[in-house]
């Protein structure tokens, strides 16, 4: 059942190129997973609502939410551990209604690595190969092979249990890329990991993704990970896909308001919408005046909030040093707030007439790189804001 | 000394515990046929006339058979109710579970009359099988929660790993599931089998003409030149639950330096 395909682990696979070598763009690749209006119920609870989403070949794909958004529930529906309520789930083009988790041509990386703790290394790694027809000489190869390839070269002996967290993860990934599924699944791999191996594990995914060139489909409730590692990300909540995209365009362009706080830090402020234009909606915001929104940067606002909203990511705008020109458009404020990271720096600058519609102060955040040798400003510290209305998104 | 006292009281308590068990070695040994001392001299004429006595040989046989029958069905029983209760949801869980559980309270000599009024009822002619059958249900509630411990310590996700690695869901509990729960198996069956082995009420109940060893021992007490070769008996089982023992917890520690879990706990 699992011997889908004696080639060796590594191979030069991935996605169709072009003449030049390089891989073709995600929308035009074959869909590799599709889901056709997807439910799942637990008993009264409706835990996925009508999913609709194509992931494509040799992509790296993200599931992102808040826990209990449904992210892991569709993954393992996908997995073939949980039965639909309705729906269609294909797995290369082939509907997976009766086709159970053990013949899917999916693998899995549990949160836990569940790793076989009364086996050595080489035993977990091997034992998908169970009924594989190779020689025991042949299977051991690719046992060794595979072990290289996630870093664990000479590993094969050890007990299991006797593993570090980032070597387990390790071990859980070579078990089941030995198998040369069509799709890994990888759910909320390295949320055990401590910050540094985390951010280690996260490169060399990203590595061995384009190494084996198959589709990766990622569960995390991180939005930094899944920025980090992804082609494409879901965002979901409550059981449905809120937005998705390219990680850039997730994080430039959020599709709501709810997106936008979830994916990164984002300044909120409101907006009171003057009119449509042909190109954009005028708008007037506390702080920074009357300005014209280009149609681009609109959004939609979510059910709960009070009202439009404009939003901006903190580096969007720009802390003007004392005589420099302003490039955009400039509003003066006063630093409420310093939080120092090293290579950069929020500022929190209550910018003059804030309080405009509501009485109540809106300090927004700012973010700049440090420049080594200059001192930073102090507190209550008048300063300007430079910005542009192509930098904000209006959520209406 | 600080915690002198204390001490004392451990010792005393200890020496309470042990020193019984502690004198059958003693007069086992002794040539006299009074359990008192001063002992009279070294003989082994116990152990020979207790290895001579058909009786005596029926009755360890017949017991050796009941305790080790009650335990392996106890414990392959108390693997499908562990399993069930920690795998599974289902309506009548903690119902079921509770009944499961409940001969550990009930006095035995209740479920003893019970079940021989049922059995005579039905028909039954008493042996050891019907024996088996009371043994087996008081082991159930030691081997349930023996199990239920060993089943819950483990992650759920090694048993889908295995699945979703190919392998069928049989194939997975056998390859996976088992190895890790073995420790808990085993330890199921001793409880089991030692529980069966000296237990008395039930034997005494359901066994009909055959003996058990307590049920024998019982019956030699009245005799009291007979006691002494009692004592040879009780200090072999004494020396055969301490081998026992250790075989059990050699096991328990291999199983647990298998599974990287901290040795700490068991019975040893």
């Amino acid at each position: 059942m699992n011997a889908r395909n004696p080639m060796p682990v590594v191979r030069e696979g991935g996605p169709a190129r072009d003449e030049h070598g390089r891989p073709t763009p995600i929308e035009t690749r074959r869909v590799m997973i599709e889901c056709r209006n997807v439910h799942k119920y637990y008993g009264d609870y409706h835990a996925l609502r009508g999913i609709d989403l194509k992931i494509r070949e040799a992509e790296f794909f993200s599931l992102l939410g808040p826990s209990g958004c449904g992210k892991t529930t569709l993954l393992r529906t996908i997995a073939g551990f949980e039965d639909i309520g309705s729906g269609v789930v294909l797995i290369d083009g082939k509907d997976m209604a009766n086709v159970p988790a053990n013949v899917r041509p999916t693998n899995m990386v549990f949160q836990s690595y569940a790793i076989f703790p009364h086996l050595t290394v080489a035993e977990n790694v091997a034992f998908g190969l169970r009924r594989d027809p190779r020689s025991k000489a042949e299977k051991a190869a690719a046992v060794e092979e595979a072990l290289a390839m996630v870093g664990l070269r000479g590993y094969g002996a050890r007990a299991a249990h006797a593993l570090s967290g980032g070597q387990r993860q390790r071990v859980a990934l070579a078990r089941a890329l030995i198998l040369k599924p069509k799709v890994l699944l990888l759910d909320e791999p390295l949320s055990a990991l401590d910050r540094k191996m985390r951010e280690q594990m996260q490169v060399e995914l990203i590595k061995l993704q384009r190494q084996v060139g198959i589709t990766f489909v990622l569960v995390t409730h991180d939005q930094e990970e899944a920025l980090v590692m992804s082609d494409r990300i879901a965002v979901m909540f409550e059981g449905e896909i809120a937005q998705l995209s390219f990680a850039e365009e997730l994080y430039t362009r959020p599709a709501s308001r709810r997106v936008a706080d979830f994916i990164g830090v984002m300044n909120f402020l409101p907006a009171r919408i003057l009119g449509d234009t042909e190109t954009g909606v005028r708008v007037d915001v506390p702080g920074f005046g009357e300005f014209e929104v280009p149609a681009a940067n609109v959004s939609r606002a979510d059910a709960g909030d009070s009202g439009p909203s404009v939003g901006f990511r903190p580096e969007a705008v720009t802390l003007l040093t004392r005589d420099a020109p302003a490039p955009n458009r400039e509003t003066a404020g006063a630093i409420e707030e310093i939080v120092y990271y090293g290579d950069m720096t929020y500022y929190d600058v209550r910018l003059d007439g804030s309080a405009r519609f509501d009485g109540k102060g809106h300090p927004i955040r700012v973010s700049m790189r440090n420049v080594f040798g200059r001192d930073l400003p102090d507190l209550g510290t008048r300063t300007r804001v430079s910005w542009s209305p192509g930098s904000l998104i209006l959520f209406r | 000394m600080r915690g002198g006292g204390l001490r004392a009281y451990a010792l005393l308590y200890l020496l309470f515990l042990y020193a019984p068990i502690l004198l059958l070695p003693i007069f086992a040994f002794n040539s006299g046929t009074i359990i008192a001392f001063p002992l009279q001299g070294l003989t082994s004429q116990w152990f020979e006339q207790m290895w001579g006595n058909a009786t005596l040989r029926r009755a360890l046989g017949n017991s050796l058979t009941i305790a080790l029958s009650s335990a392996v069905l106890a414990t392959c029983l108390a693997i499908f109710a562990a399993r069930a209760s920690t795998r599974y949801r289902f309506p009548g869980k903690g119902g079921a579970l509770g009944l499961i559980m409940l001969p550990l309270i009930l006095p035995e000599i209740i479920v003893g009359i019970s079940l021989l009024v049922v059995l005579l009822a039905a028909g039954v002619q008493l042996s050891i099988l019907t024996v088996i059958i009371g043994h087996t249900l008081i082991c159930m509630p030691y081997a349930v929660a023996i199990m239920t411990t060993a089943f819950s310590s483990l992650d759920k996700s090694l048993e889908e790993a295995a699945y979703d690695l190919g392998e069928t869901k049989w194939s997975a509990f056998r390859l996976v599931i088992l190895p890790l729960v073995m420790p808990g198996i085993i330890s199921a069956m001793l409880m089991s089998f030692t529980i069966s082995l000296d237990e008395f009420i039930i034997a005494f109940f359901l066994a009909g003409n055959e003996p058990t060893l307590p049920t024998y021992i019982f019956s030699q007490l009245r005799f009291p030149k007979s006691i002494p070769m009692i004592m040879a008996l009780g200090t072999v089982l004494v020396m055969m639950s301490i081998l026992l023992l250790a075989v059990a917890e050699y096991f328990r520690r291999r199983g647990a330096a298998r599974t990287g879990q901290s040795s700490s706990g068991g019975l040893l």
